[in-house]
C-alpha cells in the first residue's frame, strides 16, 4: 500500500493525461462525423492467430527502441533547462555517416557493430556540440540554432546520399547507400519466445532492445546518483544558486549537449542495424520531433520514458490497420499530440494540488517538466521556491 | 524611437574622422551607411563574379515574395513575446493558417481565404493562450504540442475534406485557391516605359543594382503584399505609440507591477497571444498565394526561421523586417540560381577580410587570424566551385541565418518577463 501511496501522485498526471486526451480526441472524431470507437477497436485489435499477435508485439517494441532513445536525448537536455529540437538533424547525419562507414569496412561482427555506434555517436555528439559551442561563446538560442542545424543536416544528408554516400545503381527507384556486410548486421532476439514457448513471428526483435535498455540505465544512474547529474538538475532548476555553488555553467552546457547529442546518435541504429542495413531515401524520419513529446510525456525519467515509448509505438503501430480499414491515420498524430498538451496541464495541475498539499511544510517540487525558456535562454527559468523572494525584492 | 533602452548620454571620445563619419550620428545615419554598404557590396561581388541574378529585379521580387511569411510570424512572435508569452507555437500556427487559407480558398476566392487563414491562426493562438496564460504551462512546451497537433488537425481535415472532393485535392493538397489577389505594377518606372527596367539591362556598377531592387519591390507586387509590409511601421505604432501597447509591452517586461497598476495581465496575454496566432496565420495564407494551393509542410519550418528573425531582430519591429528581408533573399537566390549562391562565398570572403583588419587593428589576434582562415576558405570556394548540388544549396537561407546570428553582436535585449509563468498573486 505504502508503495501504491508513493506511485500514486507520479501515475496519477500521465493516466489523467491520457483519459483526457482520448475523450478530447473522441469529441474531435465525432464531431466529424468518424465512430471513435471503431477506430478505437481497430486500434486495439492485433489479429486472431498467435503469430500476428506476436507479430503486432514486436512491431511496438521495435518502434519503441528508437522513440525511447530519442525521448533520452532530449530529456538529458530537458534536465538541464536545455531545449534540444536538434535531435532530428543529429541521428539523421549520424545514420546516414555510420551507414557508409558501415558498408566500407570489413572488420569482425562485435567490432565492426562497435565501430558503427561509435562513428553514430561521435557524429551526432560533434553536430550538438556545435549548438553548445554557439550557445556558449556567441550566445546563440540552443532553440534556433538547433532548428536551422536541423535544416543544414537533412541537406547535408541528401547532397550525400545522392552524391558520395550513394550505394544504388542509376535509376533506382529508391536511392541508398551500400549495404552494410552481415558482420556489421544485428541479430534479432526471436530465441526468446521459444524460451518462453510463444509463437515465433516472421518479424525479427531488435537486438539493439539490449544496448538501449543499458543505455538507459546509464542515463539513470548518470542522472540520479552522481555529482554530474546532480549539477545538472541544479543548473537546470537554477543557474544563479548552481554557479554560486562552483558549477561551471559553461562547460555544463557543453558537456550536456555533447551527451544528448551521443544518445541522439543511437536514434537511427535499431533500424540501421536490426533490418535496413542501410540509409535510404525513405529511412525512419521525425523521430527527434517525436522524441520531444515522449520525454514530456515520461516527465524526463528514464522509466518514464520508456512507458511513454510504448505508447507512442502502439499508437503508430495503428497507422496501418486504420488505412486498411479506411479511418483518417491522422487520428494517431491528434491523439499524440492531445496526450502532450494533456500530460503538460496535468503535470501543472498536480504540481499546484502536491504544493497546496504540502503547504507550510518542505514542499518537495514534484518536478514538472523542467524545460526553460527556450525561446531565448537569456533568461533564467524561475526555481519553483523562489517566488516569495521575487515578490519582496519587486516590493 | 525612445523606450526604455539606456541611452548614452556622455560624449565618446572621438576615434578618428572615418569612424566618427560612420558611427556618429544617430541611428538614421547608421542605417542609411549600413545600406550604402550593403549595396555597394553587392555591386562588387556582382561585377567580379558576374552572376547578376544576385541583385536581378527577378530576385528581389521572389524575395519579398518569401520574406513577407516569415515577415508576418516573426511579427506574431513580437506581439506574443513582448507580453511575455515565448511562441515556439508559430510554425503550427502557420500550419492552420495554410489548411484554412486552402479550405476557404478555393471555395470563396483569396478574401475568404485571408479571413480563413488569420482564423484558423488565431485558433491555434487562443489554445497557446489557454495553455500558458489559464494553465500556466511552460510555454515552449505547449508550443511544442501545438506544433505537433497543428500537423496532425491539417492532415486529419485534408482525409476528411479533400478526399473524394470534386473540386480536386487529396490527402496532402486542397483544390486550388479559385481566385488571385490583384497586382500592379508602379507606372512608367516598373511598366510601360519600364525606366528602371531599362537602367537595370545595363548592368552599369551600382546604378544597375540599385533599379534592380527598385524593380523588384515596385512591379507586379499583390496590394496584399504591400499592405503586409506595412503591417510593420503599424506594429510599431500600436506597441510603442498606444496605451494598449504598453499595457501590453507592461505585461512581458514586469507583470506584477503591471496588475497592481490595473492592467488585465492575464486578458492582455490571451489578446496578444490571439493576434500572434492571427499574424502567423496570415503569413500561412501569403504561402498559399505563391502557391495557388494549399500543401502539406508548406511551412517547411518558416515559424521556426521567423522566430530566428524576431530574435536577431532584438524583439523589433525594425530589426526583425531587416532579418526575415535577409532570409528572404537567401531563399530566393538558392531557389533561382545554383551558381549565384557560390557568389555569395566572395561576399563572406570580402566580409571576413574586413573582420580581420577590423580585429587586427583593435589587436584581437585571435579572433583576426581566425576570420581571415575562414574568409581564406570562403575565397577558395568560390573560386573553385562552379555549381553547388541541390542538397547544400537547400539550406543556403538556414546557414545564413545561423552565421549572422552567430556573427553579429549578441547585445540582444528580450522582454525582461519573457517566457515566465504569471500567476496573479504568486510573483
Amino acid at each position: 500500500v505504502s508503495v501504491l501511496r508513493r506511485l500514486a501522485p507520479a501515475l496519477l498526471a500521465p493516466v489523467l493525461a491520457v483519459v483526457v486526451a482520448l475523450v478530447i480526441s473522441s469529441a474531435v472524431m465525432a464531431a466529424l462525423a468518424v465512430n471513435p470507437f471503431d477506430v478505437f477497436g481497430v486500434m486495439l485489435d492485433f489479429g486472431d492467430s498467435p503469430t500476428q499477435q506476436v507479430t503486432a508485439m514486436v512491431v511496438i517494441v521495435n518502434r519503441a527502441i528508437p522513440l525511447f532513445l530519442a525521448g533520452l536525448a532530449v530529456a538529458i537536455a530537458f534536465r538541464m533547462g536545455l531545449f534540444n529540437i536538434g535531435v532530428e538533424g543529429q541521428y539523421r547525419l549520424a545514420t546516414i555517416v555510420a551507414a557508409a562507414v558501415g558498408a566500407a569496412v570489413s572488420l569482425p561482427a562485435p567490432l565492426h557493430i562497435g565501430l558503427i555506434v561509435v562513428v553514430a555517436v561521435v557524429v551526432a555528439a560533434f553536430w550538438a556540440g556545435i549548438v553548445a559551442v554557439l550557445k556558449v561563446t556567441r550566445g546563440v538560442s540552443e532553440v534556433i540554432s538547433s532548428i536551422m542545424l536541423n535544416f543544414i543536416a537533412l541537406g547535408t544528408a541528401s547532397y550525400l546520399l545522392t552524391g558520395p554516400f550513394r550505394g544504388s545503381p542509376e535509376g533506382a527507384s529508391i536511392i541508398s547507400t551500400a549495404d552494410i556486410p552481415p558482420s556489421g548486421q544485428m541479430p534479432g532476439l526471436n530465441g526468446i519466445f521459444d524460451v518462453f514457448g510463444l509463437a515465433n513471428p516472421p518479424r525479427q526483435l531488435y537486438g539493439f532492445l539490449i544496448i538501449a535498455a543499458v543505455v538507459g540505465i546509464m542515463v539513470a544512474v548518470l542522472l540520479n546518483r552522481t555529482r554530474f547529474g546532480f549539477d545538472l538538475k541544479a543548473s537546470g532548476m537554477s543557474p544563479s544558486a548552481a554557479s554560486a555553488s562552483g558549477v561551471n555553467a559553461r562547460g555544463m552546457v557543453i558537456k550536456t549537449m555533447l551527451l544528448s547529442g551521443a544518445v541522439a546518435g543511437l536514434i537511427g541504429l535499431p533500424d540501421l542495424l536490426g533490418n535496413t542495413h542501410s540509409y535510404t531515401t525513405d529511412f525512419t524520419a521525425g523521430l527527434g520531433f517525436l522524441g520531444i513529446a515522449v520525454a514530456l510525456l515520461g516527465r524526463n525519467k528514464p522509466l518514464g520514458i520508456a512507458f511513454a515509448a510504448l505508447l507512442f509505438a502502439f499508437l503508430d503501430r495503428s497507422l496501418v490497420p486504420l488505412q486498411i480499414a479506411d479511418y483518417p491515420s491522422s487520428v494517431v498524430t491528434i491523439v499524440q499530440g492531445t496526450i502532450v498538451l494533456a500530460v503538460v496541464v496535468a503535470n501543472e495541475i498536480a504540481r499546484r494540488v502536491g504544493r497546496r498539499s504540502a503547504a507550510g511544510g518542505t514542499a518537495a517540487p514534484a518536478g514538472g517538466p523542467a524545460a526553460g525558456d527556450g525561446g531565448t535562454g537569456v533568461v533564467p527559468t524561475p526555481p519553483p521556491g523562489s517566488t516569495d523572494q521575487r515578490q519582496g525584492a519587486q516590493a | 524611437m525612445t523606450t526604455v533602452r539606456p541611452t548614452r548620454t556622455e560624449p565618446q571620445p572621438s576615434r578618428g574622422p572615418i569612424t566618427d563619419l560612420l558611427t556618429r550620428g544617430g541611428k538614421g545615419r547608421r542605417i542609411t551607411w549600413l545600406i550604402l554598404g550593403g549595396l555597394l557590396l553587392f555591386s562588387i561581388v556582382r561585377t567580379i563574379s558576374g552572376e547578376d541574378a544576385l541583385t536581378s529585379s527577378s530576385t528581389m521580387s521572389a524575395a519579398l515574395l518569401l520574406a513577407v511569411p516569415i515577415g508576418l510570424a516573426a511579427l506574431g512572435g513580437l506581439f506574443s513575446e513582448r507580453a511575455g508569452v515565448v511562441n515556439i507555437g508559430l510554425e503550427g500556427m502557420m500550419i492552420l493558417g495554410t489548411w484554412g487559407a486552402g479550405f476557404a480558398g478555393y471555395q470563396w476566392g483569396w478574401g475568404a481565404a485571408l479571413v480563413g487563414g488569420v482564423l484558423f491562426g488565431a485558433l491555434g493562438g487562443l489554445l497557446h493562450a489557454l495553455a500558458t496564460v489559464t494553465f500556466g504551462v511552460d510555454h515552449v512546451v505547449s508550443g511544442v504540442a501545438i506544433n505537433i497537433l497543428a500537423a496532425g488537425v491539417a492532415r486529419f481535415l485534408s482525409e476528411l475534406f479533400y478526399t473524394d472532393n470534386a473540386a480536386g485535392g487529396g490527402v496532402t493538397q486542397s483544390p486550388p485557391v479559385s481566385s488571385k489577389p490583384p497586382a500592379f505594377s508602379l507606372p512608367v518606372l516598373s511598366s510601360g516605359p519600364d525606366l528602371l527596367g531599362d537602367l537595370e539591362q545595363k548592368h552599369w556598377f551600382l546604378l544597375s543594382d540599385l533599379a534592380g531592387v527598385l524593380r523588384g519591390v515596385t512591379s507586379g507586387v499583390a496590394i496584399v503584399t504591400v499592405l503586409a509590409v506595412l503591417l510593420i511601421p503599424v506594429t510599431y505604432l500600436v506597441l510603442w505609440r498606444t496605451a494598449f501597447g504598453l499595457r501590453l509591452r507592461s505585461c512581458g517586461e514586469n507583470p506584477a507591477a503591471a496588475d497592481s497598476l490595473g492592467v488585465p495581465v492575464y486578458r492582455m496575454k490571451y489578446i496578444a497571444v490571439i493576434i500572434s496566432g492571427g499574424l502567423a496565420g496570415l503569413g500561412g495564407v501569403f504561402l498559399v498565394f505563391i502557391a495557388g494551393i494549399y500543401r502539406e509542410n508548406q511551412t517547411n519550418g518558416r515559424g521556426f526561421i521567423g522566430l530566428a528573425a524576431l530574435i536577431f531582430g532584438n524583439w523589433r519591429p525594425g530589426g526583425l523586417a531587416a532579418g526575415a528581408g535577409l532570409f528572404g533573399f537567401a531563399d530566393a537566390l538558392q531557389l533561382r540560381s545554383r551558381t549565384a549562391v557560390v557568389a555569395l562565398l566572395l561576399l563572406v570572403a570580402l566580409l571576413l577580410a574586413a573582420v580581420a583588419v577590423w580585429q587586427a587593428l583593435r589587436r584581437r589576434t585571435l579572433q583576426a587570424v581566425l576570420a581571415a582562415v575562414f574568409g581564406a576558405a570562403a575565397l577558395v570556394g568560390f573560386l573553385t566551385i562552379d555549381e553547388l548540388p541541390p542538397g547544400i544549396v537547400s539550406f543556403t537561407p538556414h546557414l545564413t541565418t545561423l552565421l549572422v546570428l552567430s556573427l553579429a553582436s549578441q547585445r540582444l535585449r528580450m522582454p525582461q518577463a519573457d517566457g515566465l509563468v504569471y500567476r496573479r498573486g504568486e510573483s
